[in-house]
């Protein structure tokens, strides 16, 4: 009931907007909620395309897609509280240097 | 149910808005999780409920939960996080404009299958996601707990071994 085109759309719209928080934000906890944004935007598309094409692979991979972000995003956010320790900020601007 | 599709779209695009132009990474992240459930009812819409769920339950439940726990973890005021300088913006505009022509190249020229082409009812498909993820996606669904693991014992020691080594600098 549902046209897919507009699904295909908004699963653009969504990425770009995810993408430009990534290249604008300096916050890093902001830039890690664009990339769960852009990931989602992505899980709409295989979601479109597995009803589209009438298989189901598209929402197992969906499901696979989720999990990994979760694990991304623990990781992300320990490494994020772990450089707030050293440097007192999380702007992605300051983290200029390799060995702290 | 195109237009309760219309109304979901609109909010998911407004919330992703809202998380990238807030100031406050609080409201930050409510507004990440009406993109999260917007998008949930728009899985549902298209008829993939066990998605729909999961995404309700993993990610509105358990992501979210973790980035407002570092949010306020982290206490951060703003008063530390100045705006990008002005000519950024108009480097993010260009980039955006590209990436979303990029996008929506195939949708314009009806690769999709045309404009016709709509989602049909159907029965419940949790089922038979089920079945096939302990068939033909049995190796990839044993492996994500391996992924599951690494990653918790890697949050645990890279948050650890930090306040140890703070401790040792204080003696």
């Amino acid at each position: 009931m549902v046209s897919f085109n507009f699904c295909g759309v908004l699963s653009a719209i969504l990425f770009t907007i995810g993408a430009a928080g990534v290249l604008s934000r300096r916050n890093a906890i902001i830039v890690f909620m664009s990339i769960e944004i852009m990931l989602n935007a992505v899980n709409l598309a295989f979601v479109t395309f597995s009803k589209l094409h009438g298989g189901l692979d598209g929402q197992i991979f969906v499901f696979f897609v989720m999990t990994v972000a979760a694990a991304e995003a623990a990781v992300g956010l320990a490494l994020i509280v772990a450089v707030y320790r050293h440097i007192r900020s999380v702007d992605v601007s300051l983290i200029d240097r390799m060995k702290g | 149910m195109q237009i309760l599709f219309f109304i979901f779209a609109l909010l998911a695009v407004c919330g992703a808005l809202m998380v990238i132009f807030s100031k406050n990474p609080v409201a930050s992240a409510v507004s990440l999780v009406v993109v999260l459930f917007a998008l949930a009812a728009i899985y549902a819409l298209l008829g993939a409920f066990f998605i729909s769920v999961v995404q309700v339950l993993v990610y509105a439940g358990a992501i979210m939960v973790l980035f407002l726990f570092v949010v306020m973890l982290l206490n951060l005021r703003g008063t530390d996080m100045e705006e990008s300088p002005s000519g950024t913006w108009g480097l993010v505009g260009m980039m955006a404009a590209v990436i979303v022509s990029i996008l929506l190249v195939p949708v314009l020229f009806g690769l999709l299958g045309g404009s016709g082409a709509e989602t049909k009812e159907g029965p419940g498909n949790t089922e038979l996601v089920g079945e096939l993820l302990f068939t033909k996606y049995l190796l990839p669904f044993e492996l994500t707990s391996f992924l599951l693991l690494a990653a918790m014992v890697g949050v645990i020691v890279l948050v650890k071994r930090e306040r140890d080594s703070r401790r040792d600098r204080g003696r």
